[in-house]
């Protein structure tokens, strides 16, 4: 009882401290402080309501006990993430975008593919593409090489999309221009509409990030060696040892937090002039 | 309509390239049974074989076809629409899950938005959280939600409608949020003039206004919701559903049943999406938006 009543005063004063953080004029610091402090207080919540109730750990292990799990086996947590992340989903992603994006400068130059392949796209795009893991699985055997082909269809698609819509942002004025300097296709090409489909182009990235993880991990399910962060959760959870699980989840949101925050970090360098990427202020 | 035959081309265009690889992956097979039957195939019969094998590599889509009708059109022809063998019982298995998780996950996202949008401390806090709870591929914690749900007794649809839950609402939350902020000073500031209340100001500007951002976020969120819901079937064992087809082919290698579970998938998405599409346009029209 004492537990919870720790976890709840703990969330009274956080929530009180937050409320005071936001309406202090906004800085770096409270942009910063508000969402951290938020999720500390997610956290002790967890521990205390986990000790409190006594919940079964094969239910909801404490953060605690999630911690010591990740510390004492970080040599399993390495070998599936470099399994699963950097040979599966890192492989599969740089593969699958960069052809989405070699695709989609082939097509910038037919209008009648766009006018085809653009709805098509659109179409695949929305489709569960996921369920092609088995069919992958299938053909290209349990190792890695057979995630990395599941990553690769499902990045394609997103990513074609937003590299032709953004091949097609630059307006008639601007065309007109490079015209008038009677540059050649791939002057014009390189210097004002590939910088000014980057935007398009670095979303299309960061939506396929959590996409290739995703990808990856699913494909695991359908057969893997013995090792893999799918093929952990998978298995783990089968012999209801959680604390591993979420151990597992634990360094799946590093990776995919990391993966996004570099390709947001990228877009910060590659696109810095565009208006989204001023300060507010 | 401009855009028909183009689309068409690129239509026929996947398919021709589908036969063409059905023919080159279930080549080595075919020839593998000649070479021990002791004959030597020539082209019409190598690409016979290729178009008719029972397990093949690529099943080509006319095989396809065949089966997704005899599971399903055949099924209701002999009255049997809802047997265990039928496409479309699987189907409205996993549908079930994917519309109440839609539901359940659209809700949660406009109410948070709406937090999110009139709690300054809600949208410093939460919403970073929002963003960060994707970079999370919770696919990957399915099995757990589904054995732990299991465990405290719940099972059968509600897990999976998590599951499809948390991947719809994510999309709601960022369009809805985007959509009830819409509305620009001029809009807000004759609300107060007319001394609206907080209330009619959400009821008659903010909401109306968000209506262009929600529907292209409910199609994400339908899409992202099938997935979830197959997904939310795989560790279950294959008992039933789309996904269950999925995993149960890949056991036994049954190609062809993959296929057909995949495609139906796929038609399944393109209608729900298409649905909400359709009332899109109404509700927008009548809106006066479009």
């Amino acid at each position: 009882m004492a537990w919870l009543i720790a976890g709840f005063v703990f969330w009274l004063a956080a929530w009180r401290v937050n409320v005071w953080l936001s309406s202090m004029p906004g800085t770096r610091t409270t942009a910063l402080l508000v969402p951290t402090l938020f999720g500390v207080t997610i956290i002790v919540i967890w521990e205390c309501v986990v000790r409190g109730l006594e919940i079964n750990p094969v239910l909801l292990p404490a953060p605690s006990a999630i911690a010591v799990t990740f510390a004492t086996s970080i040599p399993t947590l390495w070998a599936d993430f470099v399994q699963t992340a950097i040979k599966g989903a890192l492989s599969g992603y740089v593969i699958g975008c960069g052809a989405a994006f070699l695709t989609a400068i082939a097509i910038d130059r037919f209008p009648f593919l766009q006018r085809g392949l653009l709805p098509v796209g659109n179409f695949v795009a929305a489709l569960p593409i996921i369920g092609m893991a088995p069919i992958m699985v299938m053909w290209f055997g349990f190792d890695w090489q057979s995630k990395a082909a599941v990553v690769v269809i499902m990045v394609f698609f997103p990513m074609l999309v937003n590299t032709v819509e953004g091949l097609q942002a630059t307006d008639h004025m601007q065309r007109d221009l490079m015209r008038t300097y009677a540059a050649s296709y791939r002057q014009t090409l390189m210097k004002l509409r590939l910088p000014a489909a980057m935007p398009f182009v670095f979303n299309g990235l960061k939506i396929s990030t959590t996409l290739a993880l995703i990808g990856a991990i699913v494909a695991e399910f359908f057969g893997s060696p013995i090792k893999g962060m799918g093929f952990r959760i998978s298995t783990e959870v089968g012999r209801l040892a959680l604390d591993m699980v979420w151990a597992e989840i634990v360094v799946a949101a590093l990776a995919g937090s990391l993966f996004y925050g570099g390709v947001a970090l990228l877009e910060k360098v590659v696109t810095f002039w565009h208006p989204s990427q001023r300060k507010s202020r | 309509m401009r855009n028909l035959f183009p689309i068409l081309t690129v239509v026929a265009a996947i398919f021709a390239l589908w036969y063409a690889g059905s023919v080159v992956l279930n080549a080595p097979w075919a020839y593998d049974k000649a070479e021990r039957a002791g004959v030597e195939l020539t082209t019409k019969e190598l690409i016979a074989d290729t178009m008719s094998q029972k397990k093949p590599k690529l099943p080509p889509p006319h095989q396809v076809g065949a089966e997704i009708w005899k599971t399903t059109g055949a099924m209701v022809a002999k009255g049997r629409a809802f047997s265990k063998r039928s496409l479309i019982y699987h189907s409205w298995i996993t549908l079930s899950a994917t519309l109440l998780g839609f539901a359940l996950g659209t809700g949660f996202g406009i109410i948070l938005s709406v937090g999110i949008v009139y709690n300054r401390s809600m949208d410093m806090s939460v919403m970073p959280w929002v963003i960060a709870s994707q970079t999370i591929p919770i696919l990957a914690i399915a099995p757990m939600i589904i054995v732990v749900l299991n465990a405290v007794g719940i099972s059968g649809l509600l897990p999976k409608a998590v599951i499809s839950m948390y991947l719809s609402f994510f999309p709601v939350v960022v369009g809805m949020v985007k959509g009830l902020r819409s509305p620009d000073h001029m809009q807000v500031d004759q609300m107060k003039t007319w001394n609206a209340s907080r209330a009619q100001e959400f009821w008659k500007l903010r909401l109306p206004s968000s209506m262009p951002f929600l529907f292209p976020s409910l199609k994400v969120a339908m899409a992202a919701s099938l997935v979830g819901a197959i997904v939310g079937e795989l560790p279950t064992g294959a008992v039933a559903g789309l996904g269950a087809r999925l995993l149960g082919g890949s056991y036994y290698g049954q190609t062809i049943q993959i296929w057909s579970a995949l495609i139906t998938a796929a038609v399944l998405a393109a209608a729900l999406v298409g649905i909400i599409g359709m009332i899109q346009k109404v509700v927008l029209k009548r809106m006066g938006m479009a």
